[in-house]
């Protein structure tokens, strides 16, 4: 093959969705393979390794994001089923819910005000743009619906879903570190704030850690999610009306 | 019919009703949630849930960090203004996200020892 040849090869698999869709799932088995190779490092987040291959390849070949996302939305649009997915968990775990109520009404309550006070406050102190800070706002709720309710206040949805997913990262990563400097050992109680403050890459970091982490991160992950779906685009209203 | 097939129409079932009572009542949250709450209340009253929906739901659930990967590539659609915002944009979520774990890990641990403690005691 000679490279006019392969250039028109390469030029038919690019604009096909099949380049972007496997490109997706190698780059998170390769992801996978680093992450359990380090005995599950939280450092080692598949995540971070996966989208820092496809951006790299992306970037090399010349690919742009709509190209690759031509593919990879098969794979996102999964997001929406996951979400649904998520009353299974919670239905399982209702005995819990309603035995530890308080502890999870009180938790919920003081994460989802610290995690949106905390990050706007900082945002703004250091002199963020508006969108910057309508698209940051939801950055501890999952991706998906972080981007609906940013769009509904007026950021970027898709700059609202690379916050979700960073802090997500970041959350996955240095949770352990946080949890033990604060003395808690409580297993529930450290799911709970995986699920909460770093949403679905904190809850899948969670069951890989421990069964019941994983129960009590998915529950907090999908009230938030249910809460803040419902809670922002009202506070917003209430206050763009002040 | 396999167990997989079975529980992700289900679940695709539920999240076209979310969307459909969005769009018709025009609410503020996004269908999949919708659907996710319709899903919580139908399991509720009619425990357990279905084997096929467990199973498709829990695979879901197991590779779900590979669904948030798309989304996180997204990162090269804004180069510029992270990069002109990259000291407020990671300081925020650094310090929030570390703040947001601490706080939600330190109440739940306070609250459920206090309560354990009055469980023990009555």
């Amino acid at each position: 093959m000679n490279t006019h040849e392969f250039f028109e090869l390469w030029v038919y698999l690019a604009a096909t969705p099949l380049a972007g869709l496997t490109l997706t799932l190698v780059a998170y088995c390769v992801g996978w393979r680093v992450y359990t190779r380090c005995a599950m490092h939280p450092l080692a987040n598949p995540v971070l390794i996966s989208v820092v291959l496809i951006v790299t390849v992306l970037a090399a070949t010349r690919t742009p994001y709509d190209t690759y996302f031509a593919g990879a939305q098969f794979v996102h649009f999964l997001l929406g089923p996951a979400v649904v997915g998520l009353a299974v968990p919670l239905a399982r775990e209702w005995r819990n819910v309603r035995r530890l109520w308080k502890p999870i009404a009180g938790a919920l309550t003081v994460g989802m005000l610290v995690a949106v006070v905390s990050v706007l406050g900082v945002a703004k102190l250091l002199g963020a743009s508006t969108v910057t800070l309508l698209s940051i706002a939801p950055k501890s709720v999952t991706a998906p619906i972080a981007m609906g309710i940013a769009q509904k206040m007026g950021g970027l949805p898709a700059l609202a879903a690379v916050f979700a997913v960073a802090t997500g990262i970041f959350g996955a990563s240095v949770g352990k570190y946080v949890f033990n400097a604060c003395r808690v050992g409580d297993m529930r109680a450290r799911g709970f704030a995986l699920g909460l403050g770093a949403h679905g890459i904190g809850t899948a970091r969670a069951f890989q850690v421990d069964p019941e982490a994983g129960a009590f991160a998915s529950l907090a992950f999908a009230l938030h999610g249910l809460l803040a779906a419902i809670l922002f685009p009202l506070a917003y209203l209430a206050l763009t009306r002040l | 019919m396999s167990p997989l097939l079975a529980g992700f129409t289900w679940l695709l079932l539920f999240q076209c009703a979310g969307e459909a009572l969005v769009r018709a009542a025009g609410l503020p949250i996004p269908g999949p949630v919708l659907g996710m709450a319709l899903l919580l209340v139908v399991l509720l009253v009619r425990r357990p849930a279905p084997e096929s929906m467990t199973y498709a739901a829990d695979g879901l659930a197991k590779h779900l960090s590979l669904l948030f990967v798309p989304a996180g590539t997204g990162v090269m659609l804004h180069v510029a203004r992270i990069e002109a915002e990259w000291v407020p944009i990671a300081a925020a979520i650094a310090v929030s996200t570390v703040l947001a774990l601490a706080a939600s890990a330190l109440t739940f641990q306070w609250i459920v020892r206090r309560q354990e403690r009055e469980e023990a005691q009555s």
